[in-house]
């Protein structure tokens, strides 16, 4: 048995396969309760009940929501370009996915363990955006357009900043590997430490997801409903699945890189009794409270304030934050290639 | 086995689009197709070891660069018909630089050899226990400093270059200085005036009635009133109204 999953390729790929369906099946019904949890937790702030029919607590409904979407008519704009139009939700859906690779839930418990894994995710975002891009421009509608221009211009901007927050990060740990920066924080989490970064890290994300209070991309009230404007049925449903599903990846990556991934808050006993993968779904979850909290916090940002933003305020302050951390390291010569921080 | 079946899947794919790129007709398939051969590239970098550069090549010429220059084909109205008008006049020079790079090409494929050792060569690890991204720092960061901090240089002279380029004064942009626009009270811009039933607000001096801190928000060069002006809207009725009689 043990010979055939792990010394025969058949094997090697049937482990494999069962590895990415452990993770994406799990994902999949996250993201499924995710729409659940979001429309639960907005209706309480807004002192509502929110869906509460469809099973006992509502609980049936996303899949009566899924059931619906499946069974309505795919409608393709008579000019738009119909390769494009399909490929977009697709790539959008399978780049969401793909990123869940390199996620580690409990110590080497990842799909795949790179040793560049942090730029593997930073990769893979950068992708994402072709999604928005295609999808805004195969569907041949002004409205689309906007939306996807909007949406890519935002979340080019955004990146930077993303990128320069997660060097930071690498130079504390002096490595790439994802399993390497959860380990580095088993003395103190990085969210104290690098505070504000933490905190624009969470900003960026929010910027990144398109969610609100820089949700222009689908910004309803001016460009109807963004780069998906023309999208029905199942191909809208990718799209929602890629948003809510980089939603809680992006949430994995701050627990990951700020939270102390699958680390329990105190090293003793009582903590101690919960395995890993708990603690990062908790990590997970109280992140994506957040991300549903700012959105009912909040005014949408007017789009010159999101580019000033981006440019101005967090891409001189992130960069200032690099020179800082290195110059700190350098003087004192504390987390110096991959030492204790 | 796997590596060559995955070496020659990549290539085919990459020549294949490459051609496209030429080929296709729609500027944006073109740079559709152009992406289509990074990622592809990125594939053969993986095949040869090289992690890092591949997810460089991805996150950087397939998510910033083209991404940007997808922005700009977007956007552009490109009518075949007009694109051909200079054919003609533009001809001769096309044909002499594709030329001089037809002789360029067989000067360089001439002299062309494949050193025998580099397949060991390329198949020995620079360090053991060396991730190769952390291999390249050691060598970009000690060896090649002056190289690489001239590339920035070139770099950031670019930037600069684009940003001047770009940057001109708008008069008829209105903008705000955030910070004053946050730090305003609700008193100091709205007034609450109690209006009697049918009476009419323009003599209290109209529903918009911006205060002194309305103008203080505006930038200096900014369009519309600036910053110690008073408008008196009461005035500016009254001139409306006399025009339109």
């Amino acid at each position: 048995m043990e010979h055939f999953f792990f010394h025969t390729m058949v094997g090697s790929i049937i482990l494999i396969v069962l590895k990415v369906l452990a993770v994406l099946v799990p994902l999949l019904m996250g993201v499924a309760y995710l729409t659940w949890i979001e429309r639960k937790v907005l209706a309480a702030i807004m002192l509502r009940k929110g869906p509460n029919v469809v099973g006992p607590f509502g609980l049936l409904q996303p899949f009566a929501d899924a059931v619906k979407m499946i069974f309505k008519e795919t409608i393709i704009p008579t000019k738009a370009n119909r390769v494009l139009f399909f490929i977009a939700p697709i790539l959008g859906f399978s780049l969401s996915m793909l990123a869940w690779a390199v996620i580690p839930t409990n110590d080497g418990w990842a799909v795949a363990n790179l040793n560049i894994g942090i730029l593997y995710l930073l990769a893979i975002s950068s992708i994402s955006i072709y999604a928005t891009l295609l999808a805004g421009w195969g569907s041949n509608s002004k409205y689309a357009l906007l939306g996807a221009m909007r949406a890519a211009a935002q979340m080019i901007s955004y990146e930077l900043a993303m990128g320069l927050v997660i060097a930071s990060i690498l130079l504390l740990v002096g490595s790439g590997n994802l399993n390497d920066i959860v380990l580095a924080q088993r003395h103190i989490w990085f969210f104290l430490p690098m505070f504000p970064m933490f905190i624009i890290f969470f900003i960026s994300c929010l910027a990144e997801t398109n969610r609100p209070p820089f949700d222009f991309a689908v910004g309803e009230s001016e460009l109807v409903a963004g780069f998906f404007a023309e999208y029905s049925s199942m191909a809208f449903g990718l799209f929602f699945l890629a948003e809510y599903g980089n939603m809680i990846l992006m949430s994995a990556i701050i627990s990951i890189l700020f939270l102390g991934g699958w680390l329990p808050p105190f090293d003793c006993m009582p903590f101690t009794w919960i395995p890993g993968p708990f603690w990062l779904i908790i990590k997970i979850l109280i992140c994506l409270f957040c991300f549903i909290w700012v959105r009912s916090a909040f005014p949408r940002y007017r789009y010159d304030q999101l580019m000033r933003l981006g440019w101005k305020v967090f891409l001189p302050f992130t960069l200032a934050w690099v020179v800082l951390t290195a110059g700190f390291m350098m003087a004192t010569g504390i987390g110096i290639y991959g030492g204790a921080v | 086995m796997m590596p060559i079946i995955l070496f020659y899947i990549f290539a085919t794919i990459l020549l294949l689009s490459a051609v496209m790129v030429v080929c296709s007709r729609n500027s944006v398939h073109a740079a559709l197709f152009l992406v289509l051969v990074f990622c592809n590239a990125s594939g053969l970098f993986l095949l040869a070891g090289a992690e890092f550069l591949a997810i460089l090549l991805i996150a950087i010429y397939s998510g910033a660069v083209m991404i940007l220059f997808l922005f700009i084909v977007m956007t552009m109205q490109t009518n075949l018909v007009q694109l051909k008008e200079g054919m003609q006049s533009y001809m001769p020079v096309g044909f002499c630089i594709a030329a001089v790079l037809v002789v360029e090409l067989i000067i360089v494929a001439i002299n062309w050899h494949i050193d025998p050792q580099i397949a060991q060569a390329s198949q020995q690890p620079l360090l053991q226990n060396m991730s190769n991204t952390q291999a390249l720092g050691a060598l970009i960061y000690t060896d090649y400093i002056l190289l690489f901090q001239i590339c920035g240089l070139v770099l950031l002279v670019a930037m600069i270059g684009a940003i001047v380029l770009t940057l001109r004064k708008r008069p008829n942009n209105r903008r705000q200085v955030v910070a004053r626009q946050h730090m305003r009270e609700p008193h100091q811009s709205l007034e609450m005036r109690s209006i009697e039933l049918n009476k009419g607000v323009d003599e209290l001096g109209g529903f918009l009635r911006p205060k002194e801190t309305y103008f203080g928000v505006s930038q200096e060069d900014s369009f519309g009133p600036k910053p110690g002006d008073k408008m008196d809207i009461t005035e500016k009725r009254q001139q409306m109204k006399e025009q339109s009689k």
